[in-house]
């Protein structure tokens, strides 16, 4: 074979060469259905003849894949039918949905709760963006263990990268086309992390919100990109990967002690496809047929049993509101909430930045082991982000930084078992906790947020003194009570605080201050 | 064996090479002639600047939600959430056709208002009126009744508006997103 050969230009496909099941055509049964038949092949020439299909056949679904292309492989052509499932779904869900910030809301609502299926289409749209986000992640790692990034296949990888990209902003940009009060929320705090951009920030800022507030050109904009701008491009970068699928052949499993080398790498490759290679079609598209399969039982699954995402508030600059970014997001809020507050104002714009810049960059190293177990360090990478953004995910969804309210407005209160057996002072100061806002910060007896130390049994742990210098000066996170608080209320606090104690305590608690 | 000028001239010069750059010129000049509108349509937002002006500011919530607030409707030392048009809203904005912002009564005719806006990545503030302290729900950035920033990651004080009383009624400048760049 020569170089490229398995893309060489076909010839005019006619049946015999391309379709070995009309070959066998000439033995063909006589009679009505042999009849039948030829009007079949007689069918096919004609259209063979105009549109090339024979050819087209040949180049894909023919095209010779190396025998030890196995289930690491199928994560590709996964993601692609969860991309098909969102533009199929999405086309749907647009047939309803009004993009317009005074009716956005309530057409989804129409959507999810009257609509016939509508709750099942916004399902299938909602959980088919988190199996995408997801199967494009391990097919990124899958290739990056395989080391499959390298020669020939760096244009690969890099079109592969920037359809990584493109789809975190399908879904971020989805997310707020449910205009409530997340969706609204996330453009300002988008906004506000784009304006820390050095020089430009304050116009990107603008640009995001389309004008000088979140107002009524915001939500059109983001609706054109996650509609037609991004998708359109997606087309053509998808279509970019799937050429490359068939011009540079998928790579085969790699061999430990076979590193590639550029000057010989496509004429072994070409062996490899000559000696034990097998058409694309079926032996490859069986397994992707099973993963694709898999994918959308579990994404319509859930999109019947759980449905969507609920929708929440209403969009409104007004109202309380306690913003949260969508799974695939709230790692990166964790991450922001972890950090030094001074380390921000850089690692806002050059963490994303330097995240996207790797990838694009790692093709450069383009030669040497593929093989994940001469490459440890690619195992580490792989361990560590995987880990690092599960736990991020997860921690995410604890946010123990944030402040609790019930209902994103009312401070949360004492609970009643912590209220038992109270004289008037200590009362008045269980009371205090939820007025004064401690509640939203410390913990007692389960109740409360956990971004302060939890008080449940701070009696044991403090003395009068320490808390009073906590209360009135305040420290760490802690603001300081020295100059609202009258002294009557500080020893009613006092009083209650110190009924907490190891013995009071219904869930014992170490105590975790500082 | 270097090319003379007749010879070069010959070889830029013939009808293939003409016809070549004829089309990439003419691609280009219809290129530019479609992106230029284009990019000004989508940088719009930062060319045209809706005016700043002064609008009337109403109760965002409470018994009095949507009343307008007079200088004398909060009392001094009082913080309340306000609600006041954004600049230009267009008819189709919704909710969004609104800004709040949080306005305390420093004295008898002094107002300062607040932006609703946490000075760390933007998320709306509560007021809570017996510490008076300003609370982040997001990533518990806390600011007294000042607005300076006392507890969390809020790398400065709240933003403020402009005010103004003008015939009792009290009046806010409209202002951008604030934004720390």
């Amino acid at each position: 074979m020569s170089k490229g050969s398995i893309a060489e230009p076909p010839e005019r496909g006619t049946v015999q060469e391309t379709r070995p099941a009309i070959q066998r055509g000439n033995a063909a049964p006589s009679g009505p259905l042999g009849t039948l038949f030829n009007w079949g092949t007689a069918t096919y020439n004609f259209l063979d003849g105009r549109l090339g299909i024979g050819m087209i056949y040949r180049a894909t679904a023919a095209h010779p894949i190396p025998r030890s292309v196995n289930w690491w492989y199928v994560f590709g052509s996964a993601t692609l039918f969860a991309f098909t499932f969102q533009v199929v779904t999405g086309i749907f869900l647009a047939f309803a949905y009004v993009p317009s910030p005074d009716h956005a809301y309530q057409s989804l609502s129409w959507i999810t709760h009257k609509e016939l299926f509508g709750n099942v289409i916004r399902g299938i749209h909602y959980w088919g963006a988190s199996a995408m986000v997801l199967l494009i992640f391990i097919h990124m790692t899958a290739h990056y263990l395989t080391g499959s990034y390298k020669y020939p296949r760096e244009l690969q990888w890099l079109s592969g990268a920037i359809l990584l990209f493109c789809t975190l902003v399908m879904a971020f940009t989805g997310q707020l086309l449910r205009w409530n009060q997340d969706a609204y929320w996330a453009v300002v705090v988008g906004a506000e992390q784009a304006a820390r951009t050095p020089f430009i920030g304050s116009w990107v800022a603008q640009l995001l919100t389309a004008g000088p507030v979140v107002g009524g050109n915001t939500l059109t904009r983001f609706y054109a990109i996650h509609m037609l701008l991004v998708p359109g491009l997606m087309f053509g970068l998808i279509g970019m990967h799937l050429y490359l699928v068939i011009y540079k052949g998928i790579s085969e499993w790699p061999v430990p002690g076979e590193p590639v080398d550029p000057a010989t790498y496509w004429e072994n490759y070409q062996r490899i496809l000559h000696e034990d290679g097998e058409p694309f079609f079926p032996a490859g598209t069986a397994k992707d047929a099973f993963m694709g399969f898999l994918a959308g039982a579990v994404v319509v699954g859930l999109a019947i049993t759980v449905g969507a995402a609920a929708l929440g508030a209403q969009a409104n600059p007004i109202a309380p509101a306690n913003p949260r970014p969508d799974w695939y997001l709230i790692w990166y809020f964790a991450l922001l909430a972890l950090i030094p507050p001074a380390s921000e104002n850089f690692f806002i714009i050059l963490f994303p930045l330097f995240g996207f810049l790797i990838l694009l960059l790692m093709p450069l190293a383009n030669k040497g082991e593929r093989h994940y177990s001469r490459r440890p360090w690619a195992i580490a990478v792989v361990i560590f982000a995987a880990s690092a953004t599960g736990l991020l995910v997860w921690y995410g969804y604890q946010s123990p930084w944030s402040p609790v309210f019930i209902n994103d407005v009312t401070i949360p209160s004492v609970p009643a078992q912590a209220m038992r057996g109270l004289n008037a002072t200590q009362l008045a100061g269980a009371h205090l906790l939820h007025t004064e806002g401690c509640m939203a910060c410390h913990m007692i007896d389960g109740v409360g947020g956990q971004r302060g130390p939890n008080l449940s049994a701070i009696g044991s742990v403090l003395t009068r003194n320490e808390l009073t210098w906590r209360i009135m000066a305040g420290g760490n996170n802690m603001p300081s009570y020295g100059n609202t608080m009258t002294n009557k209320q500080l020893n009613e606090i006092l009083a209650y605080l110190q009924s907490r104690t190891a013995g009071s305590a219904v869930i014992p608690q170490s105590g975790s201050h500082q | 064996m270097s090319m003379t000028m007749q010879e070069l001239t010959r070889k830029l010069l013939t009808r293939e090479a003409f016809l070549g750059l004829f089309t990439l010129s003419f691609g280009a000049v219809a290129g530019l002639v479609v992106g230029i509108p284009i990019i000004g349509y989508v940088l719009g937002p930062l060319i045209e600047q809706p005016p700043e002006i002064w609008e009337k500011v109403t109760f965002a919530g409470g018994p009095n939600r949507g009343r307008p607030v007079m200088a004398d409707s909060i009392p001094i030392g009082q913080t309340e959430e306000v609600a006041f048009q954004a600049r230009g809203p267009l008819p189709w904005a919704g909710t969004t056709a609104t800004q709040g912002a949080w306005l305390r009564r420093t004295g008898p005719s002094s107002f300062i208002a607040y932006a609703i806006y946490c000075t760390h990545l933007g998320c709306p503030v509560h007021f809570l009126p017996q510490p008076k302290i300003f609370l982040c729900p997001c990533h518990g950035s806390v600011f007294n009744a000042e607005g300076i920033n006392i507890g969390g990651p809020a790398p400065r004080p709240l933003f403020t508006y402009n005010i103004r009383v003008q015939n009792g009624h009290v009046q806010i400048r409209t202002h951008p997103l604030p934004v720390i760049t």
